[in-house]
């Protein structure tokens, strides 16, 4: 299966979500994948279809996991965290 | 010629399209291929009009709100909520808000380059509204024109810088290092709340080592969580009203039962907040990570000031602790304030507004949580939850106009912060106000400058 989107979701979706965000689009920068859109917003705009993948720190988990495939980072300000996370499970995609 | 220079001052004046320039500015600065300029210059004048849009939604249900508060209760009853307040404050205040946004975080980088307070406010959302809370007192302070803007993004930079430092020393505690700052402007409650947790945490085991039900994570959702507690607030307050002698049906929506009237006004409400969210986010998509990638540039060495957030993963049930403890802590202030009202002080009521206490009890908990385990989060939270029913009912009095608004700043920054500029601007007006906010800029640069940094560490 494809991943065209991620989606970052925090309380508001105003400041964590989009720091993690600009985390996303530099590890993806990095790997190479310019095609991948990554987007931030609000837990309320979490419905399934809205991305392929959720980026999403703890306490986010209950709300976006019914909804689709979610990293969930323990640390939201760690890159090398996110690499990680990020690269393994676009590896079990294919897209890596 | 007139006409291009009366397009040019209308460029300069129109918020909306002075914000977009902003961003522009900031997009041509880094270099961004030409249809990203366009689409980013779009987005922020977007959104700029979309939260204007927003407080169009959520002021009519805020009006009855008031109104009803006033009929059945006999005061003036008010529901903190930064994102309403900001959006009715830009109603009259945008130029002023844009332009102080923009130099204060020039302003911010300057301190951080220039001073011992390295830090880089990177919670974009805050220095909006923070740029928002400033224009309003310092106009009603006197200031105006370029003075309003000098002053304003002087003390923008200020706090930008100021309140990450109050809060390192616990944040190192709660991250384990010193290479993240905190950006949230509740600081001032989350700092008060490590203080007590250091009193009171002696010996007290971690929130942590507790196993906590996580049904109530739903209320993570911040549109669920505003519509319930406002549904709830109108439930009684138009429930009072409907049981007060004079009531009558013209009061509310007409031809409406008053029960469904409450649910519609408050999802209206809630309603309104979201999409003054959504402008927001539109605003700050290009801004914040221009400001991100330039201070990067000039300041290296400064640590980021990042969303309250981040410290949740580091205690999850000192979040949710913190949330209820600090919520019982507003219901316990309002009380309290009704109780000060009954003996003839003249205080609007503040209601516990459930995302204050849900961000910022939460963060308050984490705090109280790192110096004082379980003891700590919890009277931290409760300590916290006290403070910012309290504080906004003193900045009611300095806000103008908007002071008569039925929402107003929640968290303990704003509030502080607006009442501290706003009482000084009681005694001293116009230049002097100026004066004191250079002055009050400058300090941390002439002490870096004038005292010899410590050689070790």
């Amino acid at each position: 299966m494809a991943v065209n989107k991620i989606l970052c979701a925090c309380g508001s979706g105003l400041g964590s979500s989009f720091l993690v965000e600009m985390n996303v689009a530099k590890v993806l920068k990095k790997l190479g994948l310019h095609e991948i859109e990554v987007t931030h917003s609000a837990a309320t705009d979490v419905h399934k279809g809205v991305a392929d993948l959720f980026v999403i720190g703890k306490d986010m988990y209950d709300i976006c996991s019914p909804y689709g495939d979610c990293i969930v980072l323990d640390s939201i300000i760690s890159i090398p965290e996110l690499e990680t996370k990020l690269s393994a499970y676009l590896k079990t995609k294919g897209v890596l | 010629m007139d006409s291009i220079l009366n397009v040019l001052q209308q460029i300069l004046s129109t918020p909306s399209v002075l914000v977009g320039l902003i961003a522009l500015v900031g997009l041509v600065a880094q270099k961004k291929p030409i249809e990203v300029v366009i689409k980013g210059t779009i987005k922020t004048i977007l959104g700029f009009l979309v939260i204007g849009a927003g407080a169009g939604i959520l002021v009519g249900a805020l009006n009855y709100f008031g109104a009803l508060f006033n009929f059945g209760f006999g005061v003036n009853g008010v529901v903190p909520n930064n994102e309403a307040i900001v959006s009715l404050a830009l109603n009259d205040y945008a130029q002023a808000t844009a332009y102080i946004m923009a130099f204060g975080m020039a302003a911010n980088i300057i301190l951080a380059r220039f001073s011992r307070l390295k830090y880089i406010f990177l919670t974009g959302h805050h220095t909006l509204y923070m740029a928002a809370l400033i224009a309003v007192v310092l106009t009603v302070g006197g200031l105006e024109g370029w003075q309003l803007i000098l002053a304003g993004s002087l003390l923008l930079g200020l706090t930008m810088a100021l309140f990450p430092a109050m809060a390192q020393k616990t944040m190192v505690k709660i991250t384990g290092d010193d290479s993240v700052a905190f950006g949230h402007f509740g600081t001032l409650g989350y700092v008060f709340s490590a203080w007590i947790g250091g009193l009171v945490g002696k010996g007290s085991k971690s929130t942590e080592e507790i196993a906590f039900p996580k049904r109530l994570s739903f209320m993570r959702d911040t549109s669920v969580a505003i519509s319930l507690t406002m549904f709830v607030f109108f439930l009684i307050v138009t429930g009072k009203a409907v049981m007060t002698e004079g009531y009558d049906a013209s009061m509310i929506a007409s031809g409406q039962h008053w029960i469904i009237f409450s649910l519609l006004q408050s999802l209206t409400f809630a309603g309104g907040v979201y999409v003054v969210l959504a402008g927001v986010r539109l605003v700050l998509a290009e801004i914040v990570p221009a400001f991100k990638g330039i201070s990067e540039k000039i300041v290296p060495d400064a640590k980021p000031a990042l969303d309250c957030p981040v410290v949740f993963p580091y205690a999850e049930n000192a979040v949710l602790i913190g949330f209820l403890v600090s919520f019982l802590g507003g219901l316990v202030g309002l009380g309290i304030l009704s109780l000060l009202n009954g003996a003839g002080m003249s205080l609007a009521l503040i209601l516990p507004g459930v995302i204050p206490h849900f961000f910022c009890g939460a963060t308050a908990g984490v705090f109280g949580n790192a110096t004082g385990g379980r003891r700590g989060a919890i009277l931290g939270a409760f300590g916290h939850g006290l403070l910012i029913t309290f504080l906004p009912a003193f900045l009611m009095p300095v806000m103008g106009t908007l002071g008569f608004a039925n929402t107003t700043f929640s968290d303990a920054d704003f509030t502080a912060v607006g009442i501290i500029v706003g009482n000084i601007a009681n005694y001293i007006q116009g230049v002097g106000l100026l004066g004191i906010s250079v002055v009050a800029f400058l300090i941390p640069v002439v002490y870096a400058i004038a005292v010899p940094k410590k050689a070790a560490k």
